[in-house]
């Protein structure tokens, strides 16, 4: 069997039976990439050296009496290219970026450094996360590893494509709108936007600072209990950090959903949505029936409001994060300025591409004077609106169960010359943003061969109901133990 | 409401963005459409509606204020496009 393919706790015992060696982790996830990565394109870039060296340390270290614990031990790991890694360049699939090599590490590095895992490289994405396909990269395209003609999805599609290509064991992701939920599904695996807040986003290159999240990518919910549990936390340095108490994730996982209370929205199962997927959902629906948990149909009313309101907000606070790349301090400075302001257009028109000059543009319209209130407040008030419907149907139910996103993954190329249709693929995906409560996508069947992943939806904090829901799921079903064949 | 070319050139402005004419063009009907779209929040009635600039109740997060050591000069100084003694070096400002 793969190493890949083991449990991490199988890992674990093996790795301090010394019957495997963190360095031998290491070589395979290198060696998958090797075989496969010319094809996928999910990394940008890669840190084979400081990996082969941590594994080392770790098994030099394994050796000594007492042993590692790290919760993570040994485990090859690759993260999104827009969280800051010391000495390790970080992108955020820009020309601006270029060659930029961060300062210092995002707090999840530490932590995840903390926990053992062992670094692998950095993943290709949207362009500063915005897109839904990863064809918004500045380098190249990443490929669904289910079919190479479709997209991966986006914008944490080269964290999705490599965990499904077996890559490395887990990757970190950004989600904003859907950015891990939705490649998660296209590409067959399981990826958990927490609570916002829950995460600390310090280190986190911001494109929306009131809906950016980082979660993780795994084949399995447990993996992704795993990997909560060594990244949650209260951090100081980000002002936007909750201050509550880190529950225990991997005890939550107990197979027992009798008796759970499961609302399904009629609006994520409405017009727009692939017969395939909602007959999946149906599937997976009755799958919890089975086990004793009871769904309802349920009303999200304002679910309709939620894309444009979502594209107002988040590229105004895009327009106002990115307004710090303008070649100074760092970054693409263009030749040949004429003044200082010159200097900041010319480099911010080389370094960006066609989307994220969109976005630009859209939010600075948005904010701009006269049509403040008819934009950005309106949408605000709006947000509102979608939070309140959350908050009523998770008083009744448990969590809430759809689809992920309306249908499989897309061919390359054929959406690009459309903004707004992609945009209208993050529907099931953005309420849950804007009310930032917590979601998780689990593989739930194939549409022509294509994965269809299953969205749990929970309150605020409680990951634990969510993941336990997803959890359960998974041990009736084997949708997670299917392969791309590659 | 409809954007023109010269909403477009304005806003590139403010944005510091110089566009192409043909980003121009596409920009002023992909903007239309996508502002088209966001009319549908105009459906609402939204008096009396709070906005949400938070979805967490966290407001003015303080510390003690005491001095910690900070990123020096050398570090920060790194990723400098175009460095002169410490500084980032820039076109004239002032005549």
């Amino acid at each position: 069997m793969a190493t890949f393919d083991m449990r991490l706790q199988d890992i674990h015992t093996q790795l301090r039976a010394g019957e495997l060696s963190a360095v031998e982790l290491v070589e395979a996830s290198l060696r998958r990439i090797a075989q496969t990565d010319e094809r996928i394109g999910a990394f940008l870039t890669l840190d084979e050296e400081r990996a082969r060296q941590s594994a080392a340390a770790l098994d030099a270290r394994l050796r000594q009496p007492g042993g590692e614990q790290g919760l993570l031990l040994g485990l090859p790991v690759g993260i999104k290219d827009n969280i800051s890694t010391e000495g390790l360049a970080t992108t955020c699939a820009s020309r601006f970026l270029q060659g930029f090599t961060p300062i210092y590490d995002a707090t999840v590095v530490h932590k995840l450094a903390a926990a053992q895992a062992v670094t692998i490289g950095k993943l290709n994405m949207d362009e500063f996360a915005m897109g839904g396909s990863n064809e918004n990269s500045a380098y190249r395209a990443t490929r669904n590893p289910w079919d190479v003609t479709r997209v991966p999805g986006g914008s944490s599609g080269g964290s999705a494509a490599a965990v499904a290509a077996g890559q490395v064991y887990f990757a970190l992701g950004s989600d904003t709108g859907g950015s891990i939920r939705q490649p998660a599904s296209y590409c067959g695996v399981v990826g958990l936007k927490p609570t916002y807040g829950l995460v600390s986003r310090y280190g986190l290159v911001a494109f929306a600072s009131s809906l950016d999240q980082i979660g993780p990518i795994t084949k399995n919910v447990e993996d992704a209990a795993y990997v909560l549990q060594a990244i949650a936390g209260y951090d100081e340095r980000d002002s936007t950090s909750a201050n509550v108490d880190i529950p225990d994730y991997v005890s939550a996982l107990s197979g027992e959903v009798k008796g759970m209370r499961i609302g399904v929205p009629k609006e994520y199962l409405g017009a727009g949505i692939d017969p395939a997927v909602k007959e999946a959902v149906m599937e997976a629906l009755r799958v919890y029936e089975s086990m004793g948990a009871e769904w309802e149909e349920i009303s999200l009313p304002h679910t309709e409001y939620a894309i444009a309101a979502y594209y107002v907000l988040a590229s105004s606070e895009a327009s106002s994060n990115l307004a710090r790349f303008d070649g100074v301090r760092y970054g693409v400075r263009a030749d040949n300025p004429d003044n200082l302001i010159d200097l900041y257009r010319k480099s911010r028109s080389q370094g960006f591409g066609p989307e994220v000059k969109r976005r630009i543009m859209l939010g600075t319209y948005a904010l701009s004077s006269g049509y403040y209130d008819a934009y950005y407040l309106k949408a605000q008030k709006v947000r509102t609106l979608i939070k309140r419907d959350f908050d009523e149907a998770l008083s009744r139910y448990d969590v809430i169960i759809g689809p992920t996103a309306p249908t499989p993954a897309f061919r390359i190329g054929e959406q690009i010359g459309d903004p707004l249709t992609m945009y209208l693929n993050d529907i099931c995906t953005i309420p849950v943003s804007l009310a930032g409560v917590p979601a998780i996508s689990v593989p739930c069947g194939l549409a022509d061969g294509l994965p269809v992943g299953l969205q749990i939806i929970g309150k605020a904090f409680d990951e634990r109901t969510v993941l336990r829901a997803a959890h359960a799921y998974e041990q009736h079903t084997e949708y997670h133990n299917l392969r791309p064949q590659l | 409401m409809s954007i023109t070319i010269k909403d477009v050139e304005h806003v590139a402005n403010l944005a510091r963005l110089e566009l192409s004419e043909e980003e121009k063009e596409q920009f002023t009907g992909q903007l239309n459409a996508i502002l088209n779209y966001a009319e549908k929040l105009g459906e609402l009635d939204t008096s009396g509606v709070e906005p949400t600039t938070h979805v967490l109740p966290i407001t003015n997060v303080m510390r003690e204020d005491e001095p910690r050591p900070s990123t020096g000069v050398d570090k920060a100084m790194r990723n400098a496009p175009d460095e002169d003694e410490g500084q980032f070096r820039v076109p004239a400002v002032l005549e």
